[in-house]
């Protein structure tokens, strides 16, 4: 939105942290600090991207897993400093950038095939 | 009367930033400055304290006559825009007539500020997007022609009139506008950059005032580190 603004991009810029690359449909850990009370300790939270949004300092992705029986999505902030590190454990061959058709699949059928080609945005 | 020292700036956006603990907090930039105090009013000759602070530069072509003479008397470069800041008699010695201010001398992180700007103008406008009006509310039943009326304007012989005031479409922005009470998130002091958390009346890079909270406790202004002091009294000595 106000990419333009050489002030703001550094201000932006100075936010950002960073992190390893992955995409829509790849499987990764996010280690989350959480406060309770005083004290802080790191949650894993597993699961699959099945979202990304852009915005510079302000992108967040949306990890879901399903967790008893219950399926849970979080928002993340990418450049969030609770955010202690993303583990890549898999990445999957999807076909669309937002992939809430796995809210309707349980079980076998919410599996994704794994990608086997390096895609040029990886590193 | 707000004495709380201020200055002049331009919007540049919004953006956010994360604290420590990671929230967030949405934030505008507003570049205040290189703002440079062209003059100063006196309680013994003007009868109030104030600064005058200017910031910009104007084409000498453009300055008009008088205010030429007074940059000229001042022995600054001609500012673009100049506005007064009412400020407490006993700190107007700590501004000297020259100096230049960056955000860090007035502003501290943590303190409020209400923010001054000129709202984007948005013409002539109708009542439901100038005063929030509701419309017509069932649009059916035969309605036509009516859609974003107003409704009714007023009584019948009793009084007889349209009360002043009364909220009717007109021209909705390109006015004066002012938001109380932003928290100062943070102030870089080296590009001269407050962040302040919310919204500020304006498009980009329009001039903004900022200045302390009238509604909230009088901040200090910050402890210069230690420049200003020897500045203000011998600048003559540093250069030398």
């Amino acid at each position: 939105m106000s990419g333009s603004v050489p002030e703001i991009d550094a201000i932006e810029q100075a936010q950002m942290r960073e992190r390893p690359t992955f995409r829509v449909g790849d499987t990764v850990n996010v280690h989350f600090r959480i406060r309770e009370g005083d004290k802080e300790r790191i949650q894993v939270f597993k699961g699959v991207v099945i979202r990304k949004t852009k915005g510079g300092a302000g992108a967040t992705f949306t990890v879901r897993k399903v967790s008893s029986g219950v399926g849970v999505e979080r928002i993340f902030p990418l450049h969030s400093p609770r955010i202690e590190k993303i583990e890549v454990t898999a990445r999957g061959h999807v076909r669309r950038s937002r992939l809430y058709y796995l809210r309707n699949l349980r079980g076998k059928k919410a599996r994704l095939r794994e990608r086997q080609r390096q895609t040029s945005d990886e590193s | 009367m707000n004495t709380n020292p201020g200055l002049i700036g331009t919007k540049l956006g919004n953006t956010q930033i994360f604290l420590d603990d990671g929230e967030v907090r949405r934030v505008t930039a507003i570049k205040t400055g290189p703002c440079v105090v062209v003059g100063k009013r006196t309680p013994e000759k003007d009868g109030y304290a104030a600064l005058r602070i200017g910031i910009g530069e104007r084409r000498a072509k453009l300055v008009t006559k008088p205010s030429a003479g007074a940059f000229k008397k001042a022995g600054v470069e001609a500012a673009r825009l100049v506005q007064e800041f009412r400020i407490d008699p006993e700190l107007l010695d700590r501004f000297e007539v020259g100096q230049k201010l960056g955000a860090a001398d007035i502003f501290q992180e943590g303190q409020f500020v209400d923010v001054s700007g000129t709202s984007k103008g948005r013409g002539f406008t109708g009542v439901m997007k100038r005063h929030n009006f509701a419309g017509a509310g069932t649009v059916g039943h035969g309605t036509h022609e009516y859609k974003r009326h107003g409704g009714s304007i007023g009584m019948n012989m009793t009084p007889g009139r349209t009360l002043r005031g009364q909220k009717m479409p007109g021209q909705h922005g390109n006015k004066k506008a002012t938001i109380l009470n932003l928290r100062v998130v943070r102030v870089l002091a080296d590009e001269s950059i407050v962040l302040v958390e919310g919204g500020v009346p304006g498009p980009r890079n329009a001039f903004v005032t900022v200045k302390g909270a009238i509604k909230k406790a009088p901040v200090p202004l910050p402890e210069p580190p230690a420049k200003e002091e020897p500045a203000a009294n011998a600048p003559a000595t540093d250069e030398g």
